[in-house]
């Protein structure tokens, strides 16, 4: 049975397509074979971000305009087996994505792959209406600051009115809450709002809080998902939002100010 | 691939209100052979503006012990002058029983002021007796209602057992319950009935309003019940907070 999950935000900049790049990875070092779909039409980021810009041959609106098949499209990552990408076009805007033309191309990946992620753009129009569509389950990138909150809260209500489950009136899309750029040292001098404030605000489930990393940065600058980078905090994290994606309870870290040892008060020193 | 195609086809048609200019030919007296001479007196000053004209017939102002009406005639008199009947005006159980008989669209004569006042007591219509206001349910909403959502209890109350996120919207004919955090905007009584009420658990709104007088989070930020459980009613047209 195969899952579609959309990566959305509502506000740009938040970090979907590092999170999209990072729980794909993960759920395929995991054994599941899945495929992440860039739905930024005309601002192609995810190539990048996987490393794999210079491959792209057809894109996500050729598979719909029938200009390249589906497998021929799709790239392998280079570093995972199970790993695939469809990228968007750079070329072209988020007209050139059709409501029947999404519907077909992801109909045909779920039946290749166990999960099919949508990185979904910035934004309530088109893109990520069309993004969201289909999904199964969503995460939720928040920063944690109150014009991100407030527009994940607003994609929040368009997933369980606008969605297709929605307007069959299946059971709606699963809702997680991913927390990303998190502080824990500003929002101890109060200029963070906490992982607590964000959960109240938007009352759903937290599936992962990624803290602010030198980390996050390096990777996507070389085109490797933060995940891969396991002596990370950030990678760290991303591994526990996906077993907690996969059904596990796992406790969350990096919540709280990390205790520094007496040498490193004494010398400073940077993680 | 149904469901596609019912998504993508666009609707084909659309409601919409408007207000025509029409004119109305309202008959003092049904006398049909004078009217055919007048109206073509009539038509002969302007061709141009009968030619084609859809008009309303008014026979509502005739006396009631005025000639029977012969519909039919009365309308091939007004094709002959070039004008299109679009529908009657009448009150008199005949004329309309005629018009249907024709097809022709009835409507009920203009306001009451423009009324002669009857005569006679057996005139006077008795006016049914008000209809007890039947019982409608109130709106329970039980998941959260996110920014950008608008929600109206038409004609009722309305109750969220979940939190309602800033920018969301609240409307209600009747009071508004909110069980979870009230940080939205909550309008109670917005068809000007002042008894409304607003109660929540938790009172950190953007907006309260009751019946159209209002208070901003501004002010309510300054109140001390800001984040406690709020009653709010209207006294004396000015919102009035108190605790729950």
């Amino acid at each position: 049975m195969s899952k579609i999950l959309v990566v959305t935000s509502g506000k740009g900049g938040v970090g979907k397509t590092t999170t999209s790049a990072a729980i794909g990875t993960g759920l395929a070092l995991r054994g599941h074979r899945t495929v992440i779909v860039d739905f930024d039409v005309g601002l192609r980021n995810l190539d990048l971000i996987m490393g794999c810009e210079r491959r792209v041959v057809y894109d996500f609106v050729n598979v719909i305009n029938g200009d390249a098949t589906l497998n021929q499209a799709l790239i392998k990552d280079k570093r995972l087996e199970n790993l695939y990408i469809l990228a968007a076009s750079q070329t072209r805007d988020k007209d050139a994505l059709t409501q029947e033309g999404v519907e077909k191309v992801l109909t045909e990946l779920a039946e290749q792959f166990e999960y099919v992620i949508c990185d979904s753009p910035a934004g309530i129009e088109k893109g990520a209406h069309l993004a969201m569509y289909l999904a199964d389950a969503a995460i939720v990138v928040t920063n944690p600051e109150v014009s991100s909150v407030r527009d994940s809260d607003r994609m929040l209500g368009l997933l369980s009115s606008k969605s297709k489950r929605a307007e069959e009136g299946r059971e709606p899309i699963t809702e997680h809450l991913l927390l990303t750029r998190y502080s824990p040292e500003r929002v101890e001098r109060g200029e963070m709002l906490s992982v607590e404030d964000v959960e109240e605000i938007l009352s759903i489930q937290m599936i992962g809080v990624i803290p602010e990393s030198q980390a996050v940065l390096k990777a996507s600058n070389q085109g490797v998902p933060v995940i891969l980078d396991e002596d990370s905090d950030a990678g760290q994290a991303y591994s526990d939002a996906v077993e907690r994606l996969l059904g596990k309870d796992v406790p969350h870290r990096f919540l709280d100010v990390p205790k520094k040892g007496f040498l490193k008060r004494m010398f400073g020193g940077k993680e | 691939m149904n469901q596609v195609n019912n998504l993508e086809q666009a609707p084909v048609f659309q409601l919409k209100g408007s207000m025509l200019a029409l004119t109305i030919l309202e008959l003092t007296t049904i006398d049909l052979e004078h009217l055919d001479i007048q109206l073509a007196d009539k038509v002969e000053q302007a061709p141009q503006f009968f030619q084609d004209a859809p008009i309303i017939l008014a026979i509502d102002k005739c006396a009631e012990n005025d000639n029977p009406l012969d519909l039919q005639r009365l309308l091939s008199i007004c094709r002959k002058h070039g004008m299109l009947p679009l529908a009657l005006r009448a009150v008199s159980p005949e004329h309309i029983q005629a018009a249907k008989a024709l097809d022709l669209a009835v409507i009920p004569p203009t306001g009451a002021r423009e009324r002669p006042v009857a005569l006679h007591p057996k005139d006077t219509v008795v006016p049914p007796p008000a209809a007890e206001p039947s019982y409608i349910p109130a709106k329970i909403i039980t998941h959260p209602i996110r920014s950008g959502q608008q929600i109206y209890a038409k004609g009722t109350d309305l109750i969220v057992m979940a939190a309602v996120s800033a920018g969301a919207e609240l409307l209600a004919d009747g009071h508004i319950h909110v069980y979870g955090p009230l940080r939205g905007r909550a309008l109670a009584g917005i068809n000007g009935n002042t008894e409304a009420r607003i109660f929540c658990q938790y009172m950190g709104a953007e907006m309260l309003s009751i019946a159209g007088h209002y208070k901003v989070a501004e002010d309510l930020r300054r109140d001390p019940l800001w984040g406690k459980a709020t009653q709010i009613c209207l006294v004396k047209e000015q919102l009035e907070l108190s605790a729950l």
